[in-house]
């Protein structure tokens, strides 16, 4: 049994609160990923969970036990570094013995977990290696290796792979995708400031934010049904664009007519209090399309970034402000200093009013 | 970027220049100690005599009390580093990792006690050591020795601490290791090149000390060498050739300690362990 429970957990450096009031219920087996802007605690919250950091409150059961005073070895976890934090006056082989040694396990189990975990990550040769003498893919692959061997039932990764470049982010990506699959009854934790990781690496996502948890969900359900601004604009990328409005029609479908001038509708159901309501769309860069006749809004391309598969247009928000975002599909290279009108399929247009979603009331 | 060859010759000499102006002062005491006496004076500024000879060292060794300073002064400075090197590497780790209430005020403290001249503490010294028959004693100026140098070896081995990164422990916690096997079998062998400097550091602070030795001690019995040196200093006369010899002798154990540790001076043992 490897569940997780976070029930009200509390931390605050002296007089400052990082973490107040986090509930979380991780079942066994599953891969979670705490993303969030920087110091949102994502990083204190999976130290708590490790043992590295005193929890303040709450308390943390790992399995059904209470663990807030157990120390880290006794926790069953194993925890990968950003840093790495590999010992450097011990071959790789000693790395991932050293765990092992502590926990006075025989001779001949050590050598067949270090071997086993070796040829999983394709270590065996490096085995007599020092650190220095590696690559960083390798040493990162070192690292995780010194968490496989140990058999830990939950794996902490804080930030693993923001050391790597950007190919070799990749592939170790989907190392870590193909180890979760060859131990599925593994519970994963993993930080991360990297969407893409969020998204293809996650079971599910916990999008924290303002010292506790803004969103619990499946990848898509955060893409999909963002429950505010601030998780819309904080999964994807670019950022969801929101577009100020007032309510003018409710009901299965609600239209919204836009300050800048245009009009939205939202496949968001509003009610007849709704009327006259002030709120913001939100409509995704890539939901936004190029259409003649009425739209969301008409404005100048000002910026026209040229990604080959995309093409991301900069435009100017009618009656000022930041940049509305456009991504449209292929090369568009003409459409610098055009005056485009943009529009969006209903289904696509969130709602927000005072910042949460009308979806979930 | 490629250096220009004009600038890299520029650099050497001046390096080389360096060197010189270092080593001249050795040279020279070199160069006395194997001058006869009847040509010291007679063959005027020479940078090498027409004729040596180790008659000085032969009889500094065989003659003189210089054994017996140079042992007492391998035991005091041995000791001294020893002692040093422990408490400051526990007490620098303890400053560099730990924070507990008063560490500002001790460290503040220990600040202080580096304020001071030292010939304004002798007299207290002496005066504290007295009773307690710690005078003319080697343990004695062990301890006055190791409570001076204990502030500074601190800091040096807490800057020392402060490089290795605390991810290090933490994963050696996460391993199972209590702090203390931790500390010992990750952060000591990562501190070895700390460890030798502050070793060496402290070895030649007490080889070399002067004014307590010559305070605290009288008698050739536990004198030091530093001391010993002016015995060679008579009512009437100097005799350089000697004291040069016994001068060049003394560095030799310096040297050999040096040589000892000096693989564990060299950097870059560390590399490797985070990315850096």
């Amino acid at each position: 049994m490897a569940s997780i429970d976070i029930q009200s957990i509390r931390k605050s450096f002296g007089a400052f609160p990082v973490l107040h009031g986090v509930d979380l219920t991780i079942q066994d087996g599953e891969f979670i990923v705490l993303v969030g802007p920087s110091g949102c605690g994502k990083s204190t919250l999976l130290r708590m969970i490790a043992g590295l950091e005193r929890i303040s409150g709450g308390d943390l059961l790992i399995g059904g036990q209470r663990m807030n005073d157990v120390p880290p070895a006794q926790r069953g976890i194993a925890m990968v570094f950003q840093s790495y934090a590999l010992y450097p006056h011990m071959t790789v082989r000693q790395n991932m013995e050293f765990a092992l040694q502590i926990a006075r396990m025989p001779k001949a189990e050590i050598d067949k977990a270090v071997e086993n975990a070796a040829r999983i990550l394709q270590l065996t040769p490096y085995l007599d290696r020092l650190p220095k003498a590696l690559s960083g893919g390798q040493r990162q692959r070192v690292a995780i290796g010194r968490a496989i061997v140990r058999d830990p039932k939950v794996f902490l990764f804080d930030e693993p792979l923001s050391n790597l470049d950007a190919a070799l982010r990749v592939a170790t990506r989907i190392e870590i995708a193909q180890l979760k699959e060859a131990m599925p009854d593994r519970t994963m934790i993993y930080v991360t400031h990297d969407q893409v990781e969020a998204m293809t690496l996650a079971s599910r996502i916990v999008v924290l934010a303002r010292k506790g948890i803004a969103q619990v969900g499946t990848p898509l359900e955060l893409y999909e049904r963002p429950v505010d601004e601030f998780v819309a604009q904080f999964i994807g990328s670019p950022a969801m664009n929101l577009l100020a409005g007032e309510i003018i029609a409710t009901g299965a479908e609600t239209v919204v007519r836009l300050d800048g001038g245009g009009t939205a509708r939202s496949a968001v159901p509003t009610q007849t209090s709704d009327m006259g309501r002030k709120v913001n769309i939100g409509v995704r860069p890539e939901d936004l399309l190029a259409v003649s006749g009425d739209g969301l809004f008409s404005g100048e391309v000002q910026i026209v970034e040229a990604l080959g598969e995309v093409t991301q247009l900069y435009v100017a928000r009618p009656g000022g402000g930041a940049h509305i975002i456009a991504k449209l599909p292929g090369i568009h290279p003409d459409l610098r200093h055009k005056t485009v009108t943009f529009g969006a399929d209903p289904a696509k247009v969130h709602l927000f009013a005072d910042g949460r979603s009308l979806l979930y009331r | 970027m490629k250096s220009k060859p004009v600038l890299t010759i520029l650099h050497r000499l001046a390096i080389l220049a360096y060197v010189v102006f270092a080593l001249f002062p050795l040279f020279w005491l070199l160069k006395v100690s194997v001058t006869p006496n009847d040509l010291l004076y007679s063959e005027g500024v020479r940078m090498w005599p027409s004729r040596t000879s180790f008659d000085h060292y032969a009889f500094v060794i065989a003659h003189s009390a210089f054994p017996t300073f140079f042992k007492n002064s391998l035991i005091v400075a041995g000791s001294t580093a020893v002692t040093v090197t422990i408490l400051a590497s526990l007490a620098g780790y303890a400053l560099s990792r730990f924070n507990f209430k008063a560490k500002y005020w001790i460290v503040a403290l220990m600040l202080i006690t580096q304020m001071f001249p030292l010939v304004m503490l002798v007299a207290p010294i002496f005066k504290m050591l007295s009773p307690l028959g710690l005078t003319n004693s080697l343990t004695g100026l062990v301890i006055v020795y190791t409570a001076f140098n204990v502030p500074f070896a601190t800091f040096l081995m807490q800057s020392f601490f402060d490089g290795i990164p605390k991810d290090l422990e933490e994963a050696a916690m996460i391993d199972g290791a209590t702090q203390f096997v931790a500390f010992r079998q990750i952060i000591l062998p990562l501190t070895l090149p700390g460890i030798a400097a502050t070793l060496g550091f402290v070895f030649t602070a007490a080889w070399s000390e002067l004014l307590f030795a010559l305070m605290l001690i009288s008698g050739n019995d536990s004198s030091t060498f530093p001391v010993g040196l002016l015995t060679f200093v008579s009512k009437f006369s100097v005799d350089f050739g000697q004291m040069m010899a016994a001068g060049v002798l003394a560095l030799i154990p310096a040297c050999l300690f040096f040589l000892l540790i000096q693989r564990y001076l060299v950097q870059g043992l560390t590399a490797g362990a985070v990315k850096g």
